[in-house]
């Protein structure tokens, strides 16, 4: 009995906030998604909010074109954090943790402002710009200068390529190098054994990345605001934040950010299917 | 296998570090240069917008919004954590998994969405905004980080040292207060640095969440159209990415020092 008293006042406090703060707010977001009216809760319910969002072609398409540029953003910068995770699992000697703090301490840092200050990288004028006038080319004929969708997927990529590494890192950490070794002593070169050996283990990890990087996206509203300009486009993002904030339309805001949960919920049953067959295959 | 010559991939991994700290370094940069636009070429030294910085009270005020914020909600954080950390790391219970499942949630969840539920949840019961609604969802956005490292300091404890002392007569809580806990002190610190730049960088959810004060983040991105306190607002930013980064090295040498001793 004292044993469970113990476990009850140790994890009382902390359950109690995370329903207060998610699983309630999360629950009353149902709710809202069925008003008919954002602020007046007499004013009855109604799924007026599902069907705009299922029959107004904008919404869907606005998603899958989110999903695009999250499927961009995630797999390049999947493809720029591999070599890094790579070194700092085998080449990284006795000052790993060290550097791997020097890695991922930028991105801890804030992420509005590590995007703001791609404002000044790109801007005309910016470091970019600059580099570029510096050569003789014009630089505003470039496609990937502030701006546009490019600036975009540049800043974001930017933005996760630490947190992208980190997963891929721990499990090219935890590879058992006698593999690389009998791979090396049963006639494999470098290269085939990197792709017989190393990179199948670790595509677990790859996954985790990706994920990683994708969901955020999906959320995200400031870096076409602040880098994207009207050429840049918009994300599933900012649809949610415009209707809090200007129109004002919280049913519709629930069923948007409902429509995302259960995006992300797919996905991720969809990772723990992949990483079972993976993890099967190579479990041997 | 041994190769004498800097394998290639050292060579990616300190490009890859240039091109993570070369916007923070424009930063910089621009907060000392003498001209009203964030253009090359630059147009000589000044600290004039580092004086300006300190002249603007409004500023100064979200500075002190954001400190208290970021001291109390990570200390919060950190407390919580350091609760479902033990009762995860040193108790066998059912609905273990779903308690971890329920605690890393907000970091599953996308900030923007943990915000809105949150701002109709308040709005529903007539709670107005302020920087008490702030911190219960800075808290709740820290939890999953403190969770995570100090669980992970205690699984490497042996159980040899938790038995030692409760077979030698000490009840639980002393155990705890006078054994796990000082052992885990690098541990906890580190959590409570971690969370002190979480709370004190948020934006996403803070975004929704603000009442009439600021926080520092909230009050830069409304500076962020006015073009004329461009620079000064990119001085601020430098000055509080060079003290994020500082801050975030202590507490990854805080862990290493932990896993060391």
């Amino acid at each position: 009995m004292t044993h469970r008293l113990r476990l009850g006042i140790l994890i009382a406090p902390p359950l109690l906030l995370l329903l207060v703060a998610i699983v309630i707010p999360l629950a009353g977001m149902i709710l809202f998604s069925v008003r008919a009216d954002s602020f007046d809760p007499n004013e009855g319910y109604s799924l007026a909010s599902y069907q705009e969002f299922f029959t107004d072609p904008r919404y869907l398409r606005l998603m899958g074109q989110t999903g695009w540029t999250a499927f961009i953003v995630a797999a390049v910068a999947v493809l720029l954090a591999y070599p890094v995770a790579y070194f700092l699992a085998f080449h990284s000697g006795r000052w790993k943790l060290t550097l791997i703090a020097l890695m991922i301490v930028p991105a801890w840092t804030s992420y509005l402002l590590r995007i703001l200050s791609w404002k000044v990288m790109l801007g005309s004028g910016g470091l970019l710009s600059s580099l570029v006038n510096g050569i003789g080319i014009d630089a505003s004929s470039l496609p990937l200068l502030l701006y546009s969708p490019q600036a975009v997927v540049i800043t974001l990529v930017y933005v996760w390529i630490p947190f992208a590494g980190l997963p891929i890192f721990v499990t090219l950490d935890r590879l058992d190098k006698r593999l690389l070794e009998a791979a090396n002593d049963l006639g494999a070169s470098p290269l085939r054994a990197f792709w017989r050996v190393t990179l199948p283990i670790s595509l677990p990890g790859v996954l985790v990345s990706f994920i990683y990087v994708f969901i955020p996206t999906f959320g995200d509203w400031v870096t076409p605001l602040l880098v994207g300009g009207a050429q840049g486009g918009i994300l599933y993002g900012n649809i949610i934040q415009s209707q809090y904030t200007r129109a004002l339309n919280w049913p519709f805001g629930s069923v948007l950010s409902i429509a995302l949960l259960v995006l992300i919920l797919v996905l991720l049953l969809l990772y723990g299917r992949i990483t079972r067959v993976l993890t099967g295959e190579n479990g041997s | 296998m041994t190769t004498q010559r800097i394998p290639k991939t050292s060579v990616y991994f300190w490009l890859m570090i240039f091109f993570q700290y070369l916007p923070i370094a424009m930063l910089v940069i621009f907060s000392f240069n003498d001209g009203a636009t964030l253009t090359f070429p630059l147009q000589g030294f000044t600290l004039m917008w580092y004086a300006e910085m300190l002249n603007s009270a409004q500023l100064l005020e979200s500075v002190r919004n954001s400190l208290t914020l970021a001291i109390v909600s990570s200390l919060l954080a950190t407390l919580l954590g350091t609760m479902i950390a033990v009762a995860v790391t040193r108790f066998q219970f059912r609905g273990k998994q779903a308690l971890l499942a329920l605690t890393t949630l907000p970091l599953i969840i996308p900030y923007i969405v943990i915000g809105v539920a949150l701002l109709m949840l308040l709005r529903a019961f007539d709670i107005s905004l302020s920087l008490w609604t702030v911190l219960l969802a800075h808290v709740v956005v820290s939890l999953p980080v403190t969770t995570l490292v100090v669980s992970t300091r205690l699984l490497g404890f042996p159980d040899s040292v938790v038995n030692a002392a409760l077979d030698l007569g000490a009840n639980f809580w002393t155990m705890l207060w006078r054994i796990l806990l000082p052992m885990s002190a690098p541990a906890l610190v580190a959590a409570y640095l971690i969370a002190f730049t979480i709370s004190f960088n948020e934006f996403f959810v803070t975004n929704f969440l603000i009442g009439s004060d600021p926080t520092l983040p909230v009050y830069i991105f409304s500076q962020l159209r006015n073009t004329a306190r461009l620079p000064v607002t990119i001085t601020v930013t430098a000055v509080i990415m060079v003290a994020s980064v500082v801050v975030l090295l202590v507490a990854a040498s805080l862990t290493q020092y932990g896993r060391k001793s």
